[in-house]
């Protein structure tokens, strides 16, 4: 193997905060070289994004401090040099790109004044700049770059601001671009076009690829060797096939096998009672059709997701059915009663019975109230358990059924993961023995491993329960393990819909098609396979 | 853009029309004027006289009639003091207190950005600290109480300053010093609050990623983002200065509004002051709608 590029060597970083201090990262080693791509895989909190940050100078001193360790660049150790001289490396030498390109580009400057900073802050004539800086938004695949310069972002979508984060990366040729999850916040489709895009441009230029992710699709896609993080620690490195098909250290192996979309897919049991129907519902905003002659039906006991990328109208759903929504025409009939045209006292009967657990925790929980006070409160609401005396135990039992235990009673959201949290509004929603519980995006901002033990628990839930399930999710992995059967949503409108092991194993439709395409598979060895089969094919 | 400001303009002539009807009825409120005006022992074929001369005898609704069309010419009737139009007197008036606030504004918004923004990005530092103090000192001491200290400091005691009146830039110094103190204090917290806010923001990180030097990327990067919310205070210090500032005024013998108002409220100079509200309002509104195009000039978000 040739000469590293770039090398940091036993880093250690500290974060001195208020409740004392944290090793973000321990005694890290690893080195990039030209033309390579190495992933930094690790879930949250693993101190993954720590040493790249370290390697541009980002990490803000206080609360950091760097104990000790090297980074070396070009036989200088960037740790050492002076601001001035890491000020001029920075986006020249080494750029790089982050997750959310909307926050990470300044809103109040055109798209094009910004690219073309890159190069006018490093001294270079604005002319040049402003060439360079068409070419490169030619390059990136956004149509008009003359019209795309003069723009600011708010007015790209998602995949195009990364697009144009990439742009700007590359404005001076650099020889490393550090990418901190460029493509989590994007649709499926998206992401993969933008991982093959960072690919292309690598082979182009042959710069060296350092890719910070907790996804192994992606891992499986992009990277050539991989760096596995935990608690602050490299606990494996290798090539990204052998650290897949030979995990050595126990957490990397419980990282593989936690990754979804392997199991058995559910065979659907046809017997099952109707519970909700929704026939034809439409929902629009001004001139925006979020809903469009929307039908589906799901039976007691039965899981139904509803998959689709951003925008077409899978929450929409969920809230319109819930009547936090008011549909424009349609039905939604729970039980044969009309959701969409009942009275206000039915639909509060009918809401109990209903239950929702929302994407993000942290919000959806009021960080002044305590976990006992929120799962009780919908007691109050729907003035069930009037025995007082008798919720606390009810509350602990709750407690112990979504896995947390009795002492978590009286403390608050905050003191949580974002995994206990999802239980505690998993918890909540059981409290009113709920019939059906729409979970939108419930576990998508969990960590893989976190993912799976919620899943879990839902699923031991519908099978003791009975409790039926609207599965809104865009993570297809998740879908195939949990659901029974499928809808597929595009632009408001339903364009598939089928048992689970139809929708995954011949799908009809050209978007599903494309949407299971796109999703990536952690094996490496497949990933390959399907690119191969996209090249010759 | 032009539909926001169109909309905004629409929306402050409705408010200026309701307060022209409140002005109406609320003056009818205070009692009759001719029982008011007119020493007490006035005859009633004086009062008589008095309400046919003003038209406080017709119906209420031909009064208020005639008000909105006078109102409408810029016509308020004379000063009953000065026997002059009292438009007149107050635009006058106005014609001090305008350059007073413009420069004191002036003044306070430059300073107040650039000590702020400072002091955001040296946060926890001694420049950070000494900017938090004077503000907080500027932004709490009570103003006629530095303009009297002021006087006996600067024009008693070292005899470097007039104490009161206008006619040399001299005479200028104290008052638009004094009056700077509190806004000053005020908008610089919020510059200094907004900047550390905005310096946190992912945008900043790409900026220092991409290798951007520590000026730029406060004044270019951050600021214009800062700005935001800064806008709105300046906005609300900036129409306090154009309603006048009484106290100063009337402590430095300023012949500006604010003094102008007083003044017709104790003589009870009806039409001046009626003037004089609405003047002001005109002057507030159309600042309303100037920070309204400043925020769609610095945001583009709100431009489209």
């Amino acid at each position: 193997m040739s000469e590293p590029l770039l090398t940091v060597k036993n880093l250690s970083v500290d974060f001195h905060t208020a409740r004392g201090t944290v090793h973000a990262v321990r005694n890290v080693s690893w080195s990039v070289s030209r033309g390579e791509t190495l992933a930094i895989l690790g879930e949250s909190g693993s101190g993954k994004s720590v040493s790249a940050n370290a390697v541009m100078n980002l990490l803000d001193t206080p609360p950091a401090e760097i104990v000790s360790g090297e980074i070396l660049y070009e036989g200088e150790d960037l740790l050492r040099v002076s601001y001035e001289k890491h000020r001029a490396l920075n986006g020249k030498k080494i750029a790089m790109i982050f997750q959310d390109p909307l926050g990470h580009l300044n809103p109040v400057y055109t798209v094009g004044w910004q690219i073309m900073e890159m190069m006018t802050a490093h001294g270079r004539p604005s002319d040049l700049a402003r060439t360079r800086a068409l070419e490169l938004i030619a390059r990136v695949g956004l149509p008009d770059p003359e019209a795309a310069m003069r723009k600011y972002p708010h007015q790209f979508s998602g995949g195009q601001r990364q697009r144009l984060m990439i742009a700007m990366a590359l404005m001076l040729k650099p020889d490393i671009l550090i990418a901190d999850e460029p493509t989590t916040a994007l649709d499926v489709t998206i992401q993969a076009e933008v991982l093959a895009l960072l690919k292309e441009l690598q082979a182009e230029t042959g710069m060296a690829l350092v890719l910070i992710t907790h996804d192994l699709g992606v891992v499986a896609e992009i990277a050539d060797r991989v760096v596995v993080m935990n608690k602050g620690e490299i606990v494996e490195t290798g090539t990204a096939r052998d650290v897949y098909h030979a995990p050595q250290h126990a957490y990397t192996q419980k990282l593989i096998a936690a990754a979804p979309g392997k199991g058995e897919i559910r065979q659907l049991d046809g017997a099952a009672p109707l519970l909700l129907e929704a026939k034809n519902l439409c929902k629009s905003y001004g001139k925006f059709t979020a809903l469009r002659d929307v039908s589906l039906t799901l039976a007691r006991g039965q899981s139904l997701a509803v998959v689709g990328e951003s925008g077409s109208g899978k929450s929409t759903l969920a809230r319109t059915i819930l009547r936090l929504e008011q549909a424009d025409s349609g039905q939604a009939l729970w039980k044969g009663r009309d959701l969409i045209a009942m009275n206000a006292r039915d639909l509060l009967e009918c809401r109990r019975e209903i239950q929702m657990v929302f994407q993000d925790p942290t919000q959806s929980l009021n960080p002044r109230m305590s976990v006992y006070q929120l799962i009780a409160e919908g007691w109050d609401i729907h003035k069930l358990m009037p025995d007082k005396s008798k919720r606390r135990a009810r509350v602990l039992e709750l407690l112990e059924q979504v896995g947390l235990s009795p002492e978590h009673a009286d403390r608050y959201p905050h003191q949580f993961s974002g995994g206990q949290r999802q239980r505690i509004a998993i918890a909540r929603a059981l409290a009113l023995e709920p019939e059906l519980i729409i979970c939108d995006e419930a576990v998508s901002a969990l960590d893989v491993s976190i993912q799976a033990q919620v899943i879990a628990l839902l699923d031991g839930l519908r099978q003791r329960l009975g409790i039926s399930f609207l599965f809104i999710a865009h993570d297809l992995g998740v879908v195939r393990d949990f659901a029974d059967t499928v809808i597929v949503m595009k632009a408001g409108e339903i364009v598939e819909r089928g048992p689970t092991a139809e929708i995954f194993e011949a799908p009809q439709h050209d978007y599903t098609q494309r949407l299971l395409a796109a999703n990536l598979d952690p094996d490496p060895d497949v990933q390959a396979a399907r690119r191969a089969a996209l090249t010759h094919g | 853009m032009t539909k926001m400001i169109g909309q905004r303009a629409i929306a402050s002539l409705l408010s200026l029309l309701g307060l022209m009807v409140l002005v109406f009825f609320l003056s009818r409120l205070t009692g009759d004027p001719a029982v008011l005006f007119l020493p007490i022992d006035a005859t009633e074929e004086m009062k008589q006289q008095f309400r046919a001369l003003h038209g406080l005898d017709l119906p209420l609704i031909e009064q208020f009639g005639r008000y909105v069309w006078d109102l409408l010419h810029l016509d308020f009737g004379e000063s009953l003091r000065k026997a002059r139009p009292a438009i007149d007197i107050v635009l006058e008036a106005y014609a001090w207190t305008l350059p007073l606030a413009l420069i004191t504004m002036s003044l306070v918004v430059v300073a107040a950005i650039v000590l702020g923004s400072l002091a955001a990005f040296n946060v926890g530092g001694f420049f950070d600290r000494l900017v938090s103090i004077i503000s907080l000192v500027g932004a709490s001491a009570p103003d006629f109480w530095i303009a009297i200290v002021a006087i006996v400091v600067f024009s008693l005691g070292l005899g470097w300053l007039p104490t009161s009146g206008v006619g040399t830039p001299w005479h200028w110094i104290l008052p638009v010093a004094v009056l700077f103190i509190r806004p000053f204090g005020l908008v610089v917290q919020v510059v200094r609050g907004s900047m550390l806010s905005a310096l946190a923001a992912p945008y900043v990180k790409t900026a220092r990623a991409k290798g951007v030097k520590n000026l730029p990327l406060i004044f270019v990067h951050t600021l214009r983002n800062g700005m935001l919310p800064v806008i709105t205070v300046i906005g609300d210090q900036a129409a306090a200065m154009l309603n006048g500032a009484v106290i100063v005024e009337t402590i430095f013998g300023f012949p500006g509004i604010g003094k102008l108002m007083i003044d017709s409220i104790l003589q009870r100079d009806f039409n001046v002051v009626l003037a004089a509200i609405m003047v002001t309002a005109i002057a507030i509104f159309i600042m309303n709608i100037l920070i309204d195009i400043a925020y769609g000039l610095l945001d583009p978000r709100i431009r489209h």
